[in-house]
């Protein structure tokens, strides 16, 4: 994704585009599923499970659970960071969030692809 | 008017302490905090220590914590002040004694910028021309006097002084980024892209509002990330 006259070290601009895209990803989901919903007063489990039968939803679903792990990687390990000056302490922190994300993934597919 | 102001002096105290002083500002004909400060040394306790030169806010080097904000004591009026006057040294960086602070970390991030015009094109028989409206990119950054209000305000910089340059440095850097003249941009953008440097500001604007020369480092910061990021698609 990110090339060149910056050299090898621009992880600060990779991350801080994750952020920003992921951000906007999980925008778009928020409000298209605020809208569903606010369409659907007598939302029944049958509707819902029907919304989520349908591939495409999978994966819209999927993809902003992707956006949201990123998203709270980058945060988290920002807040690191910053607050937790102790080297070994950070370090296993950012393991257990790193661990933490990666179950929550799939832990999602597992659901998502349960119904 | 009653004055709260921060005294440690780590040859003789253990620990820091706050000092009231009762100043006759009329006596005196103070205007500003400045003004206070010097009837203090001058004819109550020579023994309060500060910096200062110009006392017109132009060399930067009496910056301070005025009532919980940054601010030059040369232009601040006493006038704009609920009592007691608090004063204590800028913060985040090591008190050297009373309102002194070592400046140390604050210049090493500045030198990491490289706050001088690199161009590796031969020298013209004269000068280096630049066009009205380039020479206009560089209003609001070439000001800056160092005074060390903005970086010492900001929570990013609190945190990591030895990796974020903070906004005084940044908006140094977006000087000769944004110069015309200029050969090294890609160097200098190059420079800064890792996660510290320019990316630990978090857009929170302290040093905006205690800038006392009205800069606005954000806005540089924000221009070397969408450089950055033009550069990159
Ligand atoms: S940007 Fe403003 S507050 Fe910061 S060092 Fe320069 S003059 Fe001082
Ligand atoms: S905008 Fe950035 S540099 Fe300015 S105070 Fe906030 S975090 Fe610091
Ligand atoms: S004494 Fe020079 S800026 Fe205040």
């Amino acid at each position: 994704m990110v090339k060149s006259v910056l050299g090898v070290n621009h992880r600060g601009l990779r991350d801080w585009i994750v952020q920003r895209v992921s951000a906007i990803m999980l925008a778009i989901y928020f409000v298209g599923m605020s809208a569903y919903i606010l369409t659907h007063p007598q939302l029944d489990y049958q509707t819902w499970h029907s919304l989520f039968s349908h591939a495409w939803m999978k994966i819209s679903t999927l993809i902003f659970i992707l956006a949201l792990l990123f998203h709270a990687w980058v945060g988290m390990w920002t807040i690191f960071t910053d607050y937790i000056k102790q080297a070994g302490l950070s370090f296993l922190l950012q393991i257990l969030v790193i661990v933490g994300l990666i179950a929550c993934f799939f832990w999602a597919l597992q659901i998502l692809w349960g119904i | 008017m009653r004055f709260s102001i921060y005294r440690y002096n780590p040859e003789t105290d253990k620990k820091p302490y706050m000092q009231d002083y009762d100043v006759d500002v009329k006596e005196y004909n103070c205007q500003m905090v400045l003004d206070a400060l010097m009837a203090i040394k001058n004819h109550m306790d020579d023994t309060l220590s500060f910096r200062r030169s110009c006392r017109e806010g132009v060399c930067g080097s009496d910056g301070m914590n005025i009532n919980g904000k940054n601010g030059l004591a040369c232009t601040m009026p006493l006038t704009s002040l609920n009592e007691p006057i608090v004063i204590r040294p800028l913060p985040g960086l090591p008190v050297s004694r009373d309102l002194i602070v070592d400046m140390s970390q604050f210049y090493k991030q500045y030198e990491k910028v490289h706050p001088y015009l690199q161009n590796n094109e031969p020298l013209p028989a004269k000068e280096r021309l630049q066009s009205p409206e380039e020479r206009a990119k560089l209003d609001g950054l070439y000001e800056c006097i160092l005074c060390a209000c903005c970086s010492t305000s900001c929570p990013s910089f609190w945190w990591n002084p030895e990796k974020f340059v903070g906004p005084a440095g940044l908006l140094q850097a977006y000087r000769f980024i944004a110069d015309s003249r200029d050969t090294e941009t890609n160097t200098r953008l190059a420079g800064l892209a890792d996660p510290f440097s320019v990316f630990r500001c978090r857009g929170i604007m302290n040093c905006v509002d205690v800038c006392p020369k009205g800069l606005n480092p954000t806005k540089a910061i924000n221009h070397i990330k969408e450089l950055m990021l033009a550069e990159t698609v």
